[in-house]
């Protein structure tokens, strides 16, 4: 290759694809988000209708009761596209990885109390079972949603919740010693004890629901927004005083990750609602639903991993029904 | 008994893997082509982590393997300390 | 107390572990399982045992972020360089532009239906093994469409012919072939999926789809083409090995199983044949440097490998797939009929096309010797001469489709003594009568014709008037194709007058 500083004038005919620049506007640069996302997903002229349920096309509006005129509105505000997303991905594992070995290295788990590792295998680890199901519900999301926009994302906030399930097992296994009798435990806290029942049903019910927007919302949006900040935040700050300091380095990434999600969840919301009223009617009927189902369902959880649990459940659902509010919706 | 198959991008890190190769498999067949090195072995090959991370100077785990994979023919078998691909026949 | 900080742990082994890390599924008691998984039942495939699942890799999300975050730095890191550099003044000719065109719009958007695909099955098998499996192939398709759209974007910006490409996959007459073939994917179920993608197409046939491409590239000085295709191509590793595990594993659970899969086998590796068509004719005519005939592609990556491949399957009672006589009697023809049917009708096909010169009927000759020389070189020295009488022939016909396959209905029997007899199958089905291209697709239509029924093939729909209309402009408008810079024969094109004042011969 040669450096041929005198180049001969090489001026482009078009900046992008003719369906992002009429997206975008002409002579305009397209990112690299826009060019991955706009119009990838077919929407016209299938040739076979679904064996498994013939009622719908291969890709179809009709499969939620929200109505958009355009799918293509639920642009992700951190602008993933799979380079961008692995990338920052990449970065987090790092930190992540550091800090396991940092609790490995410094014997910080001799210094926790046997009681607060009780605790943790009883009533955290349980929840590798949960991201697994959040991991589902992603997945029918994936494939069941309409547009690359939110199904895209849909694909990563997959893959993450795989990824929290795994740092949770990883966690377990660390506590004991790597003996995997501790997960054989945690599932049959998951299936069988009282505190942990409510959570579960919550899920396996969101495993039939027929709407993919609602399903978004009973998950991402409501079930979240109940279990993560209890978990990764209320109750973390109460272990920093009880000498289980490294179970907040250890979940540093889910932290860090809920942060993030925050806003592309926000964008789902604020976007849905403010297309049509019959959109905010849907949102604000689901939410409501949900978010009795989830204070109900994480509270005797709450019981087991706080001092204050009613006070904690009742500050989550406040801080939820003010940050939807502020989305749009009217709770 | 059939062939398990190996190609890999000619890049830096494949030296130290091909090395490895014909260490701990000498029946294997190496061919250099530009961009890529094929190799080609009767029912099966073995990449060795211990040997490879002697070969390249560093800890070098198996999973590396993906950075640098073009293509492969035959059954995967994969731990901490090796990367095997073999046929049943 | 003691200096040394760390402690020694007991070891998981690796299999144990990555089992500890993805087997996170349970039954369900609040709901029927079955309502759970609604999909995975009604194919009369039969699992008795999920966890006989053997991962093919393992790996933990992290490790997929941190390796794949590293493959993409390099891979972005030659795209910018590219585009920077203008790598497109490159390449041996701004002919071989147009394979990168059939790319972008037919397989392009095949990457996209199978990250859909993967994701659909990932949440609808049973076994938790599987589903982890699946949904690592969804996300890589993601990425394969992506950065297949982020590598050929700079030659969209010079180049006519890329820049509707999603807009003519879901419309332009050639692109139902492939979208027919992934919609038939996808609407099918779970495990026909996995025959279908999984194996036939990702493992049997893949070899056969980008080699073909990336080798093209590479001869044809595409750097951008071929870095796309190395960083691809560890990610389709990963995918062969589940094909592979996919297949054996469903043989392995029942016999009955067995002929269920078979026949996916028969009918896929038939489908994904047609499909590759496109492939053999961008290998024989569209690459000014041709590393390899189609012919010798087809001998290489079916005939030789694909051999090792069924006798490990032999003991569970897989045969070879049953068209496999007739692709081979075909290797001598497929390209030469496709690329002289996509000549003729290049008026509605926004590439272009062009005559083979002397130096590549040579070539041909050579690699086809039974075959070029008798039937296809007299035709091109015929269109040859009335080029040169400026009138160059372009087809003011439309031509039958296949209802299976959706090609037009040009092939001829290779398998009988007389390949210039066109093969026409008819049935007739609830009244109305359909058309094949040959016994494979006729079959295929026989056994499940309520769904075949249902395609929408675009020369009917031209003609139902659903197009934009009844004239060739009118159409092309509605397929948004631009008359005179998308389609027609590259010599007197724009992308030709671009390239000769690149090359200083303006």
């Amino acid at each position: 290759m040669s450096l041929d500083i005198k180049s001969i004038d090489i001026k482009p005919k078009r900046e992008t694809f003719g369906h992002v620049e009429r997206r975008i506007g002409e002579g305009k640069m397209a990112s690299r988000y826009e060019e991955a996302t706009f119009d990838i997903q077919p929407t016209t002229n299938f040739h076979y209708r679904p064996l498994a349920d013939a009622s719908y096309e291969l890709y179809d509006v009709e499969k939620t009761a929200v109505k958009m005129e355009d799918w293509y509105k639920f642009l992700d505000p951190r602008q993933y596209h799979y380079a961008s997303y692995v990338t920052a991905r990449a970065k987090q594992q790092e930190v992540a990885e550091q800090n396991f070995v940092f609790v490995e290295k410094r014997n910080m788990l001799d210094v926790m109390p046997a009681e607060i590792k009780e605790l943790i295998l009883s009533y955290v680890l349980p929840l590798r079972h949960y991201e697994w199901g959040a991991n589902m519900n992603n997945l029918q999301l994936c494939s069941e949603g309409y547009g690359a926009a939110i199904t895209n994302a849909f694909m990563f906030h997959a893959e993450d919740r795989l990824g929290n399930a795994q740092y949770i097992t990883r966690i377990g296994l660390l506590l004991s010693d790597n003996e995997p009798v501790v997960l054989d435990n945690g599932k049959d806290q998951w299936m069988n004890d009282e505190a942990w029942q409510g959570l579960r049903k919550a899920m396996e019910d969101s495993f039939v629901i027929k709407d993919w927007f609602e399903l978004h919302i009973a998950q991402n949006v409501i079930l979240d927004a109940f279990v993560h900040p209890l978990y990764f935040n209320l109750m973390e700050q109460e272990l920093n005083a009880k000498g289980g300091s490294a179970q907040v380095m250890m979940t540093e990434f889910i932290t860090s990750w809920n942060e993030e999600c925050a806003r592309w969840i926000d964008m789902t919301v604020k976007v849905a609602c403010s297309e049509n009223e019959e959109n905010k009617e849907l949102l604000n009927t689901w939410c409501k639903k949900y978010i009795e189902i989830a204070y109900n369902a994480v509270l005797p959880l709450a019981k087991k991993v706080h001092s204050s649990p009613e006070e904690a459940m009742d500050m989550i659902k406040d801080e939820l029904v003010v940050r939807l509010n502020k989305n749009g919706l009217n709770l | 008994m059939s062939k398990v198959f190996l190609a890999l991008q000619a890049v830096e890190e494949t030296r130290a893997i091909i090395e490895a190769i014909k260490e701990d498999n000498p029946h294997a067949e190496v061919e250099n082509q530009p961009a890529m090195v094929k190799v080609a072995a009767e029912g099966k090959l073995q990449i060795m982590a211990e040997t490879v991370s002697n070969h390249i100077g560093r800890d070098w785990d198996p999973q590396e393997l993906q950075l640098v994979l073009v293509s492969l023919a035959g059954n995967v078998d994969e731990d901490y300390d090796h990367f095997t691909i073999y046929w049943d026949n | 107390m003691t200096m040394k900080t760390q402690k020694r742990k007991k070891r998981l082994n690796m299999k144990d572990k990555y089992k500890y890390m993805t087997r996170l599924g349970w039954d369900t008691t609040y709901q029927d399982m079955d309502d759970v998984f609604p999909k995975d039942k009604f194919e009369g495939i039969k699992i008795h045992d999920w966890e006989a699942w053997e991962d093919p890799f393992r790996m933990t999300m992290d490790a997929y972020w941190k390796y794949q975050g590293e493959k993409d730095k390099k891979l972005y890191a030659i795209i910018d360089a590219f585009s920077q550099n203008n790598g497109q003044k490159n390449i041996t000719d701004a002919r071989y532009v147009s394979a990168l065109k059939l790319f972008l719009t037919g397989v392009s958007p095949l990457e996209y239906q199978a990250h859909r695909g993967f994701a659909d099955v990932a949440r609808n098998f049973r076994g938790d093994g599987p589903r982890v499996a699946c949904q690592m192939q969804a996300i890589d398709e993601l990425r394969h469409v992506q950065t297949q759209i982020h590598t050929l974007s700079h030659y969209n910006k010079h180049f006519n012919g890329f820049s509707e490409f999603a807009h003519w996959h879901d419309r332009v007459w050639y692109l139902s072939v492939p979208k027919s073939f992934f919609d038939d994917a996808r609407s099918a179920g779970p495990f026909e999926f996995m025959i279908a993608i999984g194996f036939s197409f990702e493992y049997v046939l893949t070899n056969l789809l980008f080699v073909p491409f990336m080798s093209g590239a590479a001869y044809n000085g595409d750097m951008a083409t071929v870095t796309f295709g190395f960083s691809a191509q560890s990610d389709e590793a990963r995918h062969m090995t589940l094909g592979l595990q996919a297949i054996k594993f469903l043989l392995e659970q029942d016999p009955d199983n067995v002929p269920i899969v078979q026949k996916w086998i028969d009918k896929w590796t038939w489908r994904g044949y047609k499909v590759l068509g496109l492939v053999s004719m961008m290998m024989d005519y569209m690459l000014p440097e041709s590393p390899q005939s189609w012919k010798e592609a087809w001998e290489l990556y079916f005939e030789e490998n694909t051999v090792a491949l069924f006798k490990d399957l032999e003991r569970y009672g897989i045969k070879i797939p049953e068209c496999a006589g007739t692709v081979s009697a075909e290797k001598e023809h497929l390209s030469h009929q496709i690329w002289m049917t996509f000549y003729t009708h290049n008026a509605a096909a926004p590439f272009h096309t062009w005559l083979p010169d002397e130096k590549k009927m040579d070539w041909l000759s050579e690699k086809y010797p039974n075959t070029f020389d008798k039937y296809y070189r007299p035709v091109y020295e015929h269109w040859g001469e009335l080029e040169k009488q400026g009138k160059r022939y372009y087809s003011e016909m439309l031509p039958q489709l296949c209802q299976t396959c959706q090609i037009p209905m040009l092939y001829t029997d290779c398998e009988n003594d007389d390949p210039t007899q066109i093969v026409h199958k008819q049935t007739t089905f609830n009244g109305e009568r359909f058309h094949f291209c040959s016994d494979h697709c006729q079959k295929i239509f026989e056994d499940e014709p309520e769904k075949y029924v249902q395609s929408w093939l675009p020369v009917h729909q031209i003609f139902q008037g659903n197009c934009g209309g009844a004239t060739l402009p009118e159409v092309l408008k509605w397929y948004k194709v631009e008359f005179g810079q998308d389609n027609l024969d590259y010599v007197g094109s724009q992308d030709e007058k671009m390239w000769k004042q690149w090359k200083g011969e303006a």
